[in-house]
């Protein structure tokens, strides 16, 4: 089976006032049809800017300035500005972390959804209309007629989350990125649109690329797990082997950190120090500064990435140290 | 709804008696009519014989109570200069101030608004930065400057534009305009223009500013996910929301223009009401300066409640209410 989104070798970069800085470094990545990736990492981690970068939604001071973004086949990378804006939203849709501030405030629900049908199919407006009531009761929203013609203020957030939610749905595209949709909604909420984003991935063989810091929500909803390290991607490999056999020293940090896994009462385990800032890198392995394992060859030279379940690191934890 | 246009409507009333209060104390206090408008040999007995006739030997607040009387009867007075009732005096010169302050308006928006868009769209384009010089330079020089070099480059030098009066009407729907003839229109533009650059100014940098703070909105954002056009974002998401300061700033200049346009109009000899009401300060015509600042008043009354209705028609989000 063909890969629905094959990133190969992404690189961006942003012209900053105090010089270049490399958001997403050298980052590779698939994800089969149906599947869901989780991209997780902390803030600063590059994993938005990938996202975007996916769908070359970059602007200036930003640049893509390397890699091949395919989805189902089409190197999105090698398209004019108008190709790529036709690709966007039929072929690779986008949810954005803020229900909140996604939907245009004076615009109906209706409208607003009307015109992304439209602007990809010749349909009347009520046609598109409908498209996007049926779009609605897919995500589960109930009354759907009704809450086309209400306004984004009038909606929950939970409400406003699976409207965006639908309206990426609203072309079946092959590939969805999920850019922190359930960061900003209540617990029980964010359960519901996870248990329906599971459904509809299987059901309409979507491949989502789930953006998150959270590992909780990719413990429950992802196939597959990248885990990104300023702008790289240290580990990756199934949701279960990393999850129970973290082979980064940073992976293993995160999991850590998880709050639920811990008895209560007991201090947390943290990661000492804070993300590095992109502008400044430490040389050799980024994560050096941080980590428990490093040695004197993590400060001369960046480790090399590996095969299936690989994790960047030049001593990778092994099963019985977990 | 219904609610809100009752309450609305006694704040009018509220306003436009505590104006006109102000307004007749002000206009007491310049000085007295009599001493301007007499014949400086008149013998005494004329003069008081006079003083009674308007009324102007009776204490301040007798004079106010008379007017307010007359007003209840529909009479705002007779111009002491002209001896034409005051209604039809304002009436005459008001269509010439209108319609030079809609061309103008018309000109700053038809050209501030697409003009701020584009600024804001691409902001570091040589255009941008163009048209914000520009937009600097529209409300920083003085108007009657701008307005002499006017008369200097196109009628004087030129000679291409008159330099004053409004030139032949036309009659449309019974009201005399300028607007209906050639003529006309030569006599209307350059007057317009001038009038329209400060407010341009203002449109081009609200709408620049609107621009720029949208198109980093997420909601810009997504639409730009979905695929939709640059030219379907600006027109359909972004315009709609940056309107509400616009609409704001037009109401707003708009009314100041109307009752405001005095410089426009003197360099123009342009016989508007804004001449009038000059004209009427000098010679201390007390009717019309009350009756014309009392219009001034209900006008802005009137272009406020107006942009409250486009606010509720173009923001889902704000609710006309009653009491309060």
């Amino acid at each position: 089976m063909s890969a629905a989104l094959d990133v190969r070798g992404l690189t961006t970069r942003f012209d900053t006032r105090k010089g270049p800085v490399t958001a997403v470094n050298d980052v590779s990545f698939s994800v089969q049809p149906g599947r869901i990736m989780g991209l997780v990492g902390e803030s600063g981690s590059g994993k938005s800017v990938t996202g975007f970068s996916i769908l070359g939604l970059i602007d200036a001071p930003g640049q893509i300035t390397e890699g091949q973004v395919l989805v189902d086949g089409t190197d999105l990378r090698s398209l004019s500005p108008d190709a790529l804006r036709r690709m966007r939203g039929k072929h690779v849709a986008m949810v954005f972390q803020d229900p909140m501030m996604t939907l245009n405030p004076v615009l109906r629900v209706g409208d607003q959804m009307a015109m992304a049908v439209r602007v990809h199919d010749r349909v009347s407006k009520s046609a598109a209309w409908d498209r996007a009531r049926q779009a609605l009761e897919t995500v589960g929203i109930p009354a759907p007629a009704e809450r086309l013609r209400a306004y984004p203020h009038q909606l929950s957030g939970g409400m406003r989350q699976r409207v965006a939610i639908a309206t990426a749905l609203l072309h079946r595209p092959s590939v969805i990125i999920a850019d922190e949709p359930t960061t900003a909604l209540d617990v029980s909420i964010q359960g519901q649109i996870l248990a329906e984003v599971r459904r509809l991935a299987d059901e309409t063989d979507t491949a989502i690329v789930w953006v998150t810091h959270d590992l909780a929500v990719v413990s429950s909803l992802a196939d597959d797990i990248c885990v990104m390290y300023a702008g790289r991607i240290v580990e990756s490999g199934s949701a279960e082997a990393v999850l129970s056999a973290p082979k980064h020293p940073y992976t293993r940090g995160l999991i850590d950190s998880v709050p639920a896994r811990h008895a209560p009462g007991q201090p947390l385990p943290q990661i000492p120090g804070a993300t590095p800032q992109l502008i400044n890198l430490p040389q050799g392995c980024a994560f050096r500064p941080r980590c428990p394992r490093a040695t004197d060859l993590c400060a001369m030279q960046p480790p090399q990435a590996g095969e299936a379940h690989f994790a960047l690191c030049h001593h990778p934890l092994t099963g019985s140290q977990t | 709804m219904l609610g809100y246009f009752v309450q609305r409507l006694a704040q009018a009333v509220v306003v436009v008696f505590a104006m006109s209060i102000i307004v007749f104390v002000g206009v007491y206090a310049i000085g007295n009519p009599i001493d301007v408008l007499i014949d400086p040999g008149a013998t005494q007995e004329i003069r008081a014989k006079l003083i009674a006739q308007y009324g102007l030997d009776q204490p301040l607040w007798r004079q106010y109570l008379t007017f307010l009387v007359n007003v209840a009867q529909g009479d705002m007075g007779t111009s002491m200069v002209y001896n034409i009732p005051v209604v039809d005096l304002v009436f005459s010169r008001l269509p010439a101030t209108l319609e030079l302050v809609f061309v103008s308006v018309v000109i700053a928006t038809g050209i501030g608004i697409p003009a701020g868009l584009y600024a804001g769209y691409r902001p570091d384009s040589y255009g941008a930065k163009a048209i914000m010089a520009l937009s600097v330079l529209g409300f920083s020089v003085p108007t009657f400057w701008i307005g002499m070099l006017l008369i200097m480059t196109f009628a004087v030098n030129l000679g291409v534009l008159p330099s004053g009066g409004r030139g032949d009407l036309g009659t449309v729907l019974g009201i005399d305009t300028s607007l209906a003839t050639l003529d006309g229109w030569s006599h209307v533009i350059m007057p317009a223009l001038n009038l329209s650059l400060f407010k341009m100014g203002l449109m081009i940098r609200l709408t620049r500013a609107g621009m720029v703070e949208a198109m980093r909105t997420d909601y810009v954002k997504f639409a730009r996910a979905q695929g939709l056009t640059d030219r379907q974002i600006v027109f359909s998401h972004v315009l709609r929301n940056i309107s509400i300061p616009i609409v704001t700033v037009f109401g707003l200049e708009l009314g100041s223009t109307l009752a405001f346009a005095v410089v426009t109009e003197s360099v123009f000899t342009w016989p508007g009401v804004g001449k009038l009401i000059i004209d009427s300060i000098l010679q201390l015509d007390r009717p019309v300066m009350v009756t014309y600042l009392v219009m001034v008043v209900i006008l802005f009354v009137l272009i406020n409640l107006t942009v409250d209705l486009v606010y509720a028609r173009l923001d889902p989000r704000v609710r006309l209410k009653g009491g309060a």
